[in-house]
């Protein structure tokens, strides 16, 4: 009877503790899920619609993410940049938050999209203790981002199935691409949430006649397609001539290279493939993602600073360079947005009557010089109307 | 939308299981790992990771 009791009480403070770490677990992660980040709007930005207004099968849900549409004094062409395709390449998103908080439009159509998939955006990698988000020093106090990951939420979209079937091309993919929204598309409209979120970002360029889609992300030194602009066939001249310019008169280098036609599911493939659009997709270096890195936190996502990856580089592992001073934040996001404004510049030499001239947006320079934060604005200076939340 | 919610439905079965196994455990070390292996089901069925 006695040592009944004592298993009693011994396994109830074994649940106890049990449930004790479900509860602090729970906490971290429903408040990571639920951070709402602010974005303050430029004065360019004249309409905000949703996903959900160009697609309605994913009105509503998680992934109904807000398109900040800029129209410019005169009519011209329309790009749209893809930001949080992956939301834990952050400089994607930092860039495109760039965009939607200063841009001001001379010609054409701008449209952004910072949480292309902000099913990722609320989950981090699994058992891969990444830090649940960051913070961005700016002027004003620190602004506090989602972490997120390369795939939806399991929450969002789950199970997996055993093997994934790319629509339309029946190429069988990794099992778990079928929640990354860079395996999805063009997306279809009757398919997972993945897939219904690329069909609406698909329907979005077709509905609105977009000339152009970015596609921004950042990838791991080890992985050879990194500092370059991937580019669908009618984007190789425009793509070629950006890299020609940047590398000319940047102090960066970036590279170019073809989509490969064989490989399904990407968006510099399968928007090309399927819209009128031209299909470009950014990398920019983040030695985070790499395998062989060390210590896995927050300092290492926005410093870049790495001691085994510069050990990978002396052995000449790696297809960037890397050096004690890492691959700062700063250079990731710089890079994109001077060769969003290069590709603009080019795309309206080109076609004048189609222009898309963007002002007020920071060049790699300035971005180091001044940080990321500097181009982040004061919510709490901002009226209700002109503040939107992701 | 059907699997989805067959696999919570799995999920609370299991989860089921581990507690009927901790109520009937006598060795602590097997209750400790029962309480570990409970903890992903928790999570899931509460919808929080």
């Amino acid at each position: 009877m006695k040592k009944i009791r004592i298993q009693t009480i011994r396994k109830s403070i074994f649940l106890l503790l049990g449930i004790g770490i479900v509860v602090c677990a729970g906490v971290s992660f429903f408040n990571s899920r639920h951070l709402k980040e602010p974005v303050v709007l430029s004065p360019g930005i004249t309409e905000v619609k949703t996903l959900g207004q160009y697609f309605p099968g994913i009105k509503g849900s998680i992934n109904d993410s807000n398109v900040y549409i800029a129209e410019g004094k005169r009519p011209g062409g329309a790009l749209l940049i893809l930001g949080g395709t992956h939301p834990e390449e952050p400089a994607g998103r930092l860039a495109a938050w760039i965009f939607a908080e200063n841009t001001l439009l001379e010609q054409g159509r701008l449209f952004i999209i910072l949480s292309a998939n902000r099913s990722a955006s609320t989950v981090t990698r699994l058992g891969g203790a990444y830090p649940p988000d960051y913070t961005i020093p700016t002027n004003w106090g620190r602004q506090k981002f989602r972490m997120g990951d390369r795939w939806s939420n399991p929450l969002d979209q789950w199970p997996d199935p055993e093997v994934y079937i790319h629509f339309p091309s029946h190429q069988e993919l990794a099992y778990v691409d079928i929640r990354n929204l860079n395996r999805a598309f063009p997306g279809r409209p009757n398919g997972t949430l993945t897939e219904k979120t690329c069909f609406a970002i698909t329907q979005l360029i077709r509905k609105e006649n977009i000339d152009i889609v970015v596609d921004l992300h950042e990838a791991e030194l080890q992985y050879p397609v990194i500092s370059t602009i991937v580019a669908h066939e009618r984007g190789q001249d425009l793509a070629a001539m950006a890299s020609m310019m940047i590398s000319g008169t940047e102090d960066f280098q970036i590279g170019m290279e073809n989509s490969p036609p064989e490989l399904h599911g990407l968006s510099h493939r399968e928007i090309g493939d399927h819209t009128k659009a031209i299909s470009l997709l950014l990398e920019s270096p983040e030695p985070m993602l790499d395998a062989c890195r060390g210590r896995t936190n927050r300092k290492l996502l926005l410093e870049g600073k790495d001691s085994f990856l510069v050990k990978a580089y002396q052995h000449g592992l790696l297809f960037e360079k890397i050096d004690e001073n890492g691959w700062p934040i700063e250079k990731r996001v710089g890079r994109h947005t001077s060769s969003l404004l290069q590709i603009a510049e080019l795309w309206t030499a080109e076609h004048p009557d189609k222009g898309i001239i963007i002002n007020h947006i920071p060049k790699y320079s300035e971005v180091i010089k001044n940080g990321v934060g500097a181009y982040l604005l004061n919510p709490a200076e901002t009226s209700p109307e002109r503040l939107e939340w992701e | 939308m059907v699997i989805t919610v067959l696999y919570y439905v799995l999920s609370a079965y299991i989860a089921f299981i581990i507690i009927w196994n901790l109520i009937k455990s006598k060795k602590w070390q097997d209750e400790i790992l029962y309480i570990i292996i409970l903890i992903p089901f928790i999570l899931r069925l509460l919808r929080l990771k």
